[in-house]
């Protein structure tokens, strides 16, 4: 297997091959070291095209494309301020008090691309795409025109996820039934009620 | 049959004269003659085909060929998770085989809806929309428990009495032999299940709890 | 031929003279679409102009009980994905892991990995071909030749783990129990006696007359295709690639036997057969191999904890060359005992993604031929 560059390395030499792109490494903090790099939308292509035609990396085999559902988390800051405090006499003195700020981060959908070699018979490089929120903005750029083997998989992550691949040939739901109104593989989906007749779901174990 | 009967059955027959009931003779002829339908949802199917393969030789029992065709099968062996989406395909080709026709639930999944239970697209059970008259557990059974299954079936046709009360449903007007095909709804099927065949089936649970 | 747009347009405006246009929508149940599998046939005549499959009809939502689920529990889950080869798939599914959470194997547990593994292709190749000539009309003969040595396959499997389809054998670490020196005389017996069928099988259909006009070019997927659409397995090397991932990643210990990689010339559905057959003998001589070079020790390291497994956070793909193609796993950890994402790239469905690219043009008689050619299982399919 031929070595490929690392994130950082690869990461620059995107950004000198398509002009006009930002691309973020995104660190992996497992043992299999499989970093992976976010792309923006107005470039995904074009810098999806450049992996693939590029005579030393020559990424011709997307293996896989996953939806991953983040969903809104509260991020809790305790921060030391300067405030205007009352003291017991009345006067106003400023202190530093320490307070607690709750911001909310949103969610957001993302498309995974594991993509490897055929020819040169490296591999894994990640891909990235992510969409703006949950609700309202969930459009990211298609890769089928680049790769075909994205083609059934996408639809997958929009029929389970609700991501909106923008470009593809024939985008609509492949394992439910095309009236299904929900995305069952997002973490908020709640079942139907009659289809639930026994306990809960026991949690993990310890 | 009653004893006096049958002592004059054996007394006859050491004569060489051989003498049967006419629901016996109806009966022994259905149950030696049971076609299947080819019909496999999931891994059971496989054991299935292993079933009739020539280690265990389902043949051997009557069901000698496996029709593709619902029109010509007496059986229908529901071997699989059975999903919603699926599950209106299942309803109609029950619907379309001719009475009299059987139905076997092979597998857990058939049967409650088995290891996949917790699940968006899978049914609970086939026996929510068609009546179930053999239902064989297992995650697959072995080969030799769909026989056993099959067997079990086979007892069963023999003992079902031609007239009165407990007549099977082809010889009763009575009974329905087509049950109502779900719809795709935009959260699961319509309606979730025919309580009129889930319910009243004997020896579910859920029955006590109504 | 014309085009599907502009048959399309011809349909759309009521123009005469079209020939027959027929819609034909095959299975979901059908005798031969290797489960409940459904495709949306268009024909002129009897060619094909236009083919989707539609499929889900086995959708299980695995991933879904997976992430509910702790990492040990998917296991036997994984079992149920392609239902003929559950030792490989719980394979995939522990490579995962161990990469995810850095867990090394010992080399006994290697070893018997490899057996069970090659075991598993070998019965899983021998059923295609039996349920290829089936679906070509040999009404079961083929397919009990086939059947005879799974089940002596099976039998091994069933002393080994304790169940004939859902062995549920592999953990992350190593096995779940050693295997005994008698279970691998067991295996030896059967492993020389298992060329004989290769030969026996494939000289009563090696030149049968019915298999080679209905499979010489039919079917045929060139290699630019087979890449970009993500092909994988006996399929994309009947096109002439070269690409094996026991040999291109070298996991577990492939790399200590010698076996060769068969390609294909011509990728069509005889080249697909053919692969089918040489990689059964290749599968042997891995068996021969690994049985003769298996060592003593333990399978399983104690310090690997299997229950109430928590890796770092992050994320790791795993993949091996399954008998079907590439069978891959992408987890993603956020610390917790359940994976927060858990995702099976199935090779059986990518490797549909060209169906319709080698039906058109066919006649619908063929259909069935290819689809029995790209070994599809809809377990694996729909998850």
């Amino acid at each position: 297997m031929s070595a490929l560059p690392t994130a950082e390395d690869l990461k620059a030499q995107i950004e000198a091959g398509v002009p006009g792109t930002a691309v973020t490494v995104v660190p992996n903090g497992s043992p299999s070291a499989q970093h992976s790099l976010l792309l923006d939308h107005g470039h995904a292509r074009a810098v999806a095209l450049f992996l693939r035609d590029h005579a030393e990396f020559r990424l011709d085999f997307c293996s896989l494309v996953t939806g991953v559902d983040w969903l809104d988390t509260e991020l809790t800051e305790k921060l030391k301020v300067k405030k205007m405090v009352a003291g017991p006499d009345g006067a106003e003195t400023e202190q530093e008090v320490e307070e607690v700020r709750k911001t909310k981060v949103p969610g957001y959908l993302e498309a995974v691309y594991h993509l490897f070699s055929m020819e040169k018979k490296h591999g894994p490089i990640i891909l990235r795409l992510r969409t703006a929120n949950r609700t309202d903005q969930t459009h990211v750029p298609s890769l089928t025109p680049v790769w075909r083997s994205c083609e059934f998989q996408e639809r997958e992550a929009f029929d389970l996820y609700g991501i909106v691949f923008d470009g593809h040939p024939d985008l609509r739901r492949i394992l439910m039934w095309d009236g299904f109104e929900d995305h069952p593989m997002r973490k908020d989906y709640v079942p139907p009620a009659d289809d639930i007749l026994a306990a809960p779901r026991p949690e993990a174990h310890a | 049959m009653a004893d006096d009967l049958k002592d004059l059955k054996l007394e006859l027959s050491k004569n060489g004269i051989f003498t049967t009931t006419l629901e016996e003779l109806y009966n022994w002829g259905r149950k030696n003659s049971v076609w299947p339908l080819t019909f496999g949802l999931a891994c059971c199917a496989i054991e299935m085909i292993a079933t009739t393969m020539a280690r265990y030789d389902l043949a051997r029992f009557g069901a000698e060929v496996f029709r593709p065709s619902p029109r010509q099968a007496d059986l229908i062996i529901v071997s699989g998770t059975v999903t919603k989406k699926m599950a209106p395909q299942v309803v109609r080709l029950y619907n379309q085989m001719p009475e009299p026709k059987y139905v076997i639930a092979m597998g857990a999944c058939a049967i409650s809806g088995g290891p996949f239970r917790d699940g968006y697209n899978v049914l609970k059970g086939i026996d929510r929309y068609i009546p179930v008259d053999v239902h064989i557990p297992g995650c697959p059974p072995r080969p030799e428990a769909l026989i056993h299954a099959f067997m079990t079936l086979q007892k069963k046709i023999e003992e079902q009495a031609l007239r009165g009360e407990s007549r099977p449903r082809h010889l009763n007007a009575n009974e329905p032999s087509e049950f109502p095909v779900p719809a795709f709804g935009a959260h699961g099927l319509e309606p979730a299940q025919n309580d009129e065949v889930f319910l009243n089936e004997p020896g579910n649970p859920l029955r006590i709890l109504q | 031929m014309t085009t599907v747009a502009e048959l399309e347009r011809r349909v759309e405006a009521g123009e005469d003279g079209l020939g027959d246009i027929l819609e034909v929508s095959m299975g979901p149940h059908h005798p031969s679409t290797h489960g409940v599998f459904r495709m949306d046939v268009r024909l002129e005549g009897e060619k094909v102009v236009r083919l989707k499959p539609v499929f889900g009809y086995l959708h299980r939502n695995h991933e879904k009980i997976a992430e509910h689920g702790a990492y040990l529990s998917a296991i036997p889950y994984t079992d149920r994905l392609d239902y003929l080869c559950s030792m490989t798939n719980n394979w995939g599914y522990v490579l995962a892991v161990e990469k995810l959470a850095g867990i090394p194997v010992p080399e006994r547990a290697e070893y018997i990995r490899v057996i069970v593994a090659e075991l598993t292709r070998f019965q899983n190749h021998a059923g295609l071909v039996g349920f290829l000539l089936q679906d070509m009309g040999a009404s079961g003969t083929p397919l009990m030749y086939a059947f005879r040595e799974r089940e002596k396959i099976l039998d091994l499997f069933e002393s080994l783990s304790g169940a004939r389809m859902m062995c549920n054998y592999l953990r992350f670490g190593g096995l779940r129990v050693d295997c005994t020196a008698a279970w691998l005389e067991e295996v030896r017996r059967l492993v020389a006696g298992l060329p004989k069928f290769v030969d026996e099988f494939e000289a009563l259909l090696r030149t049968n007359e019915i298999l080679m006009a209905r499979t010489q070019g039919t079917g045929v997927l060139p290699r630019e295709l087979a890449v970009s659409a993500g092909v994988t397995g006996p399929m994309l090397r009947a096109s002439g690639v070269n690409y094996d991932i026991r040999k291109v990643d070298h996991y577990g210990i492939y790399d200590r036997f010698e076996f060769r990689v068969p390609l294909g010339d011509h990728g069509d559905v005889y080249d697909r057969y053919m692969m089918r057959i040489l990689e059964m003998r290749e599968s042997l001589k891995i068996l021969e191999q690994a049985l003769r070079g298996i060592p003593e020790g333990p399978i399983m390291d104690p310090k690997t904890r299997l229950r109430g497994l928590r890796p770092k956070a992050g994320e790791a793909y795993g993949r091996i060359e399954a008998p079907k193609g590439e069978l891959g796993f992408f987890l993603i950890s956020d610390g917790s005992a359940n994976p927060y994402r858990y995702r099976v790239r199935p090779p059986s469905m990518i490797n549909l993604t060209i169906l319709e690219d080698m039906c058109l043009g066919h006649n619908v008689a063929d259909v069935v031929v290819i689809l029995g050619s790209v070994d599809i299982v809809l377990g694996e399919v729909d998850r």
